[in-house]
């Protein structure tokens, strides 16, 4: 991929596939969405197309069921995808890059077979339990704790905003815990895997959420949820070092996804403003509406060109931190700021649930909080640079 | 079993067409070019039989050398190897001289069965599968929502007006099929990957011993002497209801054969 900064265009398959998912997201994603997004629910039929289609094994090997894919080939999916809708994006997202990649990456070989293979099919869908009702930005503040207890893991604490948790096919929630402190009191982190339907593992009900309506995302709470002592994910004690590569990389996929959306917002004005009329003419023929979709259209390619940067980086196996921050923060930023202009150019249809400009925008705002803030990501750009 | 399905590349439906002023055949280097919408329903059918059956499906694909994407999406969908035909003389070929050239291009495979979408997107005359069939001397089966493979025998649902006839022939044989009969699969990666390394084969006239004037502009027997631009649609029927308006709509639709 490292071509890719001489060579602006993307390899074949990669475009082979970009065009695939979008076929996919205009056909079968489109019609229906907007339905299931007023009721809450959760696109069943959907994601069990989506994982017929190989998505969710996009970046790992065909032993475990996958695509024999790359990050890559998982965020221009993600980008397509989210030109159309994000919470099928972020069910995506949050399944491959949060739910299946840390198993794939720090678990053992049987904990590898067990798993993934549903997971990469889409059949099943994993979750990442890391923030806490207490900690958001501060991620290493966690206070749920895992007490090596005989031959088990019994887990007491609670977890929020937990993506694809809840749903019918929900295998397997991989939780952030404290496994022991030293005597200053500092906290040892390490990663268990928790079967969904463990006794003692609540679901708390579907939040009611501003944007991503038809995605799947719950509190937890852990009440002597006792697991078996083999379901630690990798070591003990590695479990935060292990968060920040999962996070980095998930910057990346957050900031496709959110150029997928600045993009929907380009394909909806230029739809929209070659039909719609006021005083007399269309009101593509006004410069005041060509210079806004002039920006809308700029923000995207900047936010594509950002990711697909860090993305490169990470493939070539070089340090990826600030790329990815910068992508994160550009994407989200732009999609925000398009959806906003979006909305304002469909006037009062902007407003309207149906209109996708109107999930667009209600859809943006997340961009700027999870996965790291618009601020963490700020600070992390600012560490780079040694200004202290 | 062994199966060949036909797949054109046709201009992108969605793309703005316009007509080549000299040969008033449709300027194809205009729009993108993609696989006939239909021939994906055909290639679908085909892997489905394969994945039932065991055996191979060939796709066979004919058209200007840079159209390549039809076939591709084939391999990319699970196709096992392509055979594409391309020669400039082959230009201008009505259906009579295309099913000429792809029944010469059967004659150098192996197959049990045929399959092609019913109508191509861009000229739908939908006679391709017929011409091909009586070339071939094979049953033909047209219009198919439903088939059926069972030993040597070959059963389908043929869509008529009203619902389907049930047609049985012996293979080996040529069957067209219509949208109802699936839902085609969107390629995957890994799909896309190993397409890569599926073997293609060139065909040109002279590698078929197909004599270039049986072909082509020269070959065909239905030249397009004028092009108009539709007009616009005419006005609807309004029925005033006096009464009798509900029997006036049945009657409208019964004439329509809707009801």
């Amino acid at each position: 991929m490292m071509t890719a900064m001489l060579d602006p265009t993307l390899p074949a398959e990669y475009e082979d596939l970009r065009k695939a998912v979008e076929a996919f997201a205009r056909e079968e994603v489109a019609p229906v969405i907007g339905d299931y997004y007023e009721r809450h629910a959760f696109p069943y039929p959907i994601v069990a197309a989506m994982g017929r289609m190989g998505l969710f094994g996009l970046p790992f090997p065909s032993e475990y069921g996958g695509m024999d894919g790359d990050y890559f080939a998982l965020c221009i999916a993600l980008e397509e995808l989210a030109r159309v809708d994000s919470s099928v994006a972020i069910t995506l997202e949050a399944g491959v890059s949060l739910g299946s990649m840390p198993v794939y990456r720090f678990g053992t070989d049987e904990q590898k077979e067990y798993w993934l293979t549903d997971l990469c099919k889409g059949e099943r869908l994993a979750a990442f339990g890391l923030t806490e009702p207490g900690g958001g930005s501060d991620a290493g503040a966690v206070n749920t704790r895992a007490g090596n207890v005989g031959d088990s893991w019994v887990i007491n604490g609670s977890k929020s905003f937990i993506t694809n948790s809840g749903t019918d096919i929900t295998s397997l929630i991989t939780v952030m815990a404290v496994t022991a402190r030293d005597d200053d009191g500092r906290a040892e982190l390490s990663c268990v895997l928790v079967p969904s339907g463990t006794p003692g593992l609540t679901v708390e009900p579907g939040y009611s959420k501003v944007g991503w309506c038809a995605s799947d995302t719950h509190g937890l709470v852990f009440d002597n949820c006792r697991v078996p002592q083999e379901n630690l994910l990798g070591e003990r004690g590695r479990g935060y070092a292990q968060f920040l590569r999962t996070l980095d990389e998930g910057r990346i996929a957050i900031a496709a996804l959110a150029t997928g959306l600045a993009q929907g917002c380009v394909d909806e004005c230029v739809r929209y403003v070659k039909e719609r009329s006021a005083f007399g003419h269309k009101i593509g023929e006004y410069q005041a509406i060509q210079f806004k979709i002039a920006d809308m259209e700029a923000r995207a390619h900047s936010s594509r060109l950002a990711w697909r940067h860090a993305a490169g980086l990470l493939l070539a196996g070089k340090p990826f931190k600030k790329e990815a921050a910068i992508a994160k923060l550009a994407a989200s930023e732009a999609a925000m700021a398009s959806a906003r202009e979006a909305a304002q150019i469909f006037g009062g249809y902007g407003f309207m649930n149906e209109f996708p400009v109107g999930r667009f925008y209600r859809d943006a705002k997340i961009l700027e909080i999870g996965e790291g803030t618009s601020e963490v990501q700020r600070l992390l750009i600012a560490r780079s640079l040694n200004l202290v | 079993m062994k199966i060949v399905v036909l797949v054109k590349q046709v201009p992108d439906t969605a793309a703005d067409k316009r007509l080549d002023p000299d040969t008033l055949a449709v300027d194809r280097g205009a729009v993108d070019g993609l696989i006939n919408e239909m021939d994906e329903f055909a290639v679908e059918e085909a892997l489905q039989l394969v994945e039932k059956h065991g055996g191979e499906v060939t796709v066979v694909s004919m058209g200007p050398d840079d159209a390549t994407d039809a076939y591709k999406k084939a391999l990319q969908m699970g196709a096992d190897k392509a055979v594409f035909l391309s020669d400039p003389a082959l230009a201008g070929s009505d259906a009579l001289a295309t099913s000429e050239a792809l029944a010469k291009v059967l004659g150098t495979l192996e197959y049990d069965l045929v399959i092609l979408g019913s109508e191509a997107s861009d000229a739908r005359t939908s006679l391709v599968p017929a011409l091909l069939a009586e070339r071939l001397g094979l049953p033909q089966l047209t219009f198919a929502s439903k088939v059926e493979v069972d030993g040597s025998a070959i059963r389908v649902n043929r869509l008529t007006d009203y619902g389907h006839d049930v047609v049985e022939a012996a293979l080996p044989a040529v069957v067209s099929v219509v949208e109802k009969i699936n839902e085609p699969r969107y390629p995957s990666f890994k799909g896309i990957m190993a397409a890569k390394k599926k073997p293609v084969e060139a065909l040109d006239l002279a590698g078929l011993g197909l004599d270039a004037g049986s072909v082509g502009w020269a070959g065909s027997r239905s030249k397009v002497l004028d092009a108009t631009v539709a007009p616009p649609r005419a006005k609807g029927t309004i029925v005033t209801d006096e009464g009798n308006g509900g029997s006036e709509l049945v009657g409208f639709l019964a004439s329509k054969k809707f009801v």
